[in-house]
């Protein structure tokens, strides 16, 4: 059997990806999907411990990180497509002023 | 053994999928890399014995979020990234600002395994995993919590889910010339 | 290796072969119906009755050119009609289709006639399907044509909007079966009412099973929902750019989609192996006709009906048949605890 130690190392490393995508690309549709990469490291984390633990409110959580994931992925793309209908552009850069 | 290998090769797939997700130009193959390391983290939630879970994840996320996706990619016709700078430097290192935030998420990269080996010579529930009881593996017993214990919470989900449809028709529609 | 593994690799073996030769099948059957509906003799002069114009298609195909557009993406252009056919094929390996046999004694145990017993096999097929969609997205992408670009995405959404009804109908079926198993849900279809009626989910289900067809000929991109490949509109939709093997798979993906959906909708409405007259080892032929008339009626439809305009379609399923679909669903649940199935 696989530790848990070794499980909540790669849902860390997963989730610094996740951060490392939000911080340094300039493109919404690859933040919102750096965020995905997150959630899922966390969603990872829920899993193995509820298994560790012999829980299901582990696989539970995930659940409901999924829903809240999907509505998140709704809005999101929903807001780049109205900004995409502004300025032409998916960098944030394009998008600092609060109005146009 | 053969879970180890196992989950050397999935955890691997994901990781090396997701480095390609952010380090990607072209939205399309992200979207797709993305897709790529759900299925191993799917793999990873059989080898955890959550069947349920790895199924969910395919259908939700790969089925429905990542398409959607791949549809507003294709709806903005967006192909390769355009920055102002030039193609050829790498992804990551154009910017002051972008290697502050490198160096950010290495510094945390670096907190959480540092967090978690000291965690690990604590002993405790770091150890191997014992085998799950059976009852928490099937989707009888998942159902069952979630319509007794977590009842309010998946209702008030579903006004979540209400909300967040609305926003997204309100925000995405054309307004009216 | 013990006899219930080379069993297993036998039924394995057994079902792919036989999901490549439906797919055949089902291009004679489609143009012999079609013909038969219009009144014409359809392939005649290949082999006795035409029996071996699937073979000479086949041949044809092969032997074709393999064109790709120059502006194409060609990773994906290449990998979008495997990912087609490989989630066709697939879908199949959870879907049993028969009792569980020891092959007339060959075995000390009994195997379910089944590539993989999966527990939660209807999740398991519902999450493959939903798979099937990149195929004809990326196809549709990757091409770089405008004809192609809109088929893809006209199925994208079409797909996802009848999915959620398709995942409802089967739903209502789940209820009244107590179960995720496709196993365990044709076992709980069998024997009879009132020593007439059998006791098949159809019958308890009926809105049910009108549901599922109609978005399973949505799902599978049939007529009259065909609009990704809507001829007179997209040329040849998401494939217009495809030529020889690579468009023979996404041929062959759509009719083994087919054989799938119907396979799954006899095992969920229709008894699956359980009928009269036959004894339990021989319950696959059983099968075997049902899913035949259920494809028979997919060709039938598409002969029959002109196509949807794309926003009726839309409307229809997302304001006709998703609303009936939840009422189908809460109304079973309400009956299930009443009666106590």
């Amino acid at each position: 059997m696989v530790p848990l130690s070794q499980y909540l190392i790669l849902s860390a490393i997963l989730f610094v990806i996740g951060t490392l995508g939000v911080f340094v690309r300039r493109n919404l549709i690859t933040i919102l999907l750096s965020i995905e990469i997150m959630l899922n490291a966390v969603n990872l984390t829920f899993v193995a411990a509820g298994r560790a633990f012999g829980a299901v409110d582990g696989q539970i959580i995930v659940f409901f990180v999924m829903t809240v994931a999907a509505a998140e992925a709704a809005v999101g793309l929903a807001i780049v497509i109205a900004l995409f209908r502004h300025r032409e552009s998916l960098d944030p850069d394009a998008f600092t002023s609060l109005k146009w | 053994m053969p879970d180890q290998i196992l989950f050397y090769l999935l955890g691997g797939l994901a990781v090396v999928a997701s480095v390609l997700v952010i380090g990607q130009r072209n939205p399309i193959h992200s979207v797709l890399l993305l897709i790529a390391s759900f299925a191993g983290l799917s793999g990873l939630y059989v080898l955890l014995q959550a069947p349920f879970v790895a199924v969910i994840q395919i259908i939700i996320y790969a089925g429905a979020i990542m398409v959607l996706f791949l549809f507003v990619v294709m709806l903005l016709n967006v192909g390769r990234e355009d920055t102002d700078v030039d193609e050829q430097s790498p992804v990551f290192v154009h910017r002051v600002s972008m290697r502050v935030g490198a160096l950010l998420a290495g510094l945390l990269v670096v907190e959480l395994v540092w967090a978690l080996a000291s965690a690990g010579t604590l002993g405790g529930v770091f150890g191997p995993m014992s085998q799950a009881p059976p009852a928490v593996t099937s989707v009888r017993t998942i159902g069952h919590a979630l319509f007794t214990d977590y009842a309010f919470a998946f209702e008030v989900t579903s006004i979540l889910i209400l909300v967040a449809m609305v926003g997204a028709v309100v925000l995405a529609r054309r307004e009216a010339k | 290796m013990s006899p219930t593994l080379i069993a297993q690799i036998v039924i394995l073996l057994f079902v792919f072969f036989m999901l490549l030769n439906s797919a055949a099948i089902m291009v004679y059957v489609e143009r012999k119906v079609a013909a038969l509906l219009q009144q014409r003799f359809g392939p005649y002069l290949t082999g006795p009755h035409g029996l071996l114009q699937p073979l000479a298609d086949v041949i044809k195909l092969m032997f074709k050119e393999e064109l790709r557009p120059k502006a194409a993406d060609a990773f994906l252009f290449t990998l979008a009609p495997v990912i087609s056919v490989t989630a066709a094929f697939a879908a199949f390996a959870v879907v049993p289709f028969g009792a569980s046999t020891t092959f007339f004694g060959l075995l000390d145990h009994p195997i379910p006639l089944q590539v993989a017993d999966v527990n939660v096999a209807v999740l398991v097929i519902f999450a493959i399907t939903s798979m099937g969609v990149y195929g004809i997205v990326l196809s549709g992408w990757s091409s770089n044509s405008k004809y192609a670009l809109l088929g893809g995405l006209r199925s994208s959404a079409q797909m996802i909007s009848y999915e959620l009804s398709y995942g409802m109908a089967l739903g209502a079926v789940l209820l009244l079966g107590n179960s995720l198993s496709l196993t365990e849900l044709v076992n709980g279809q069998a024997g009879y009412w009132f020593h007439v009626i059998p006791r098949w989910f159809v019958f308890l289900q009926p809105v049910g099973f009108v549901i599922f067809m109609i978005a399973g000929i949505a799902e599978t991109n049939r007529a009259p929902f065909d609009f990704p490949e809507a001829e007179q509109e997209l040329v040849a939709g998401y494939h217009t750019e495809y030529s020889s093997m690579r468009f023979a798979m996404f041929f062959m993906a759509e009719y083994i989609n087919m054989v799938t959906v119907s396979a799954v909708a006899t095992d969920l409405f229709l008894g699956g192996w359980h009928g009269p007259f036959l004894p339990a080892s021989l319950g696959w032929i059983w099968f075997l006709v049902k899913v035949g008339a259920l494809l028979f009626f997919y060709v039938w439809m598409r002969w029959t009906l002109p196509r949807y305009r794309y926003d009726q379609l839309m409307s229809f399923g997302w304001k006709v048949l998703l609303p009936i679909a939840a009422l189908n669903l809460l109304v079973t649940a309400a009956g299930v605890i009443y009666f106590g199935a």
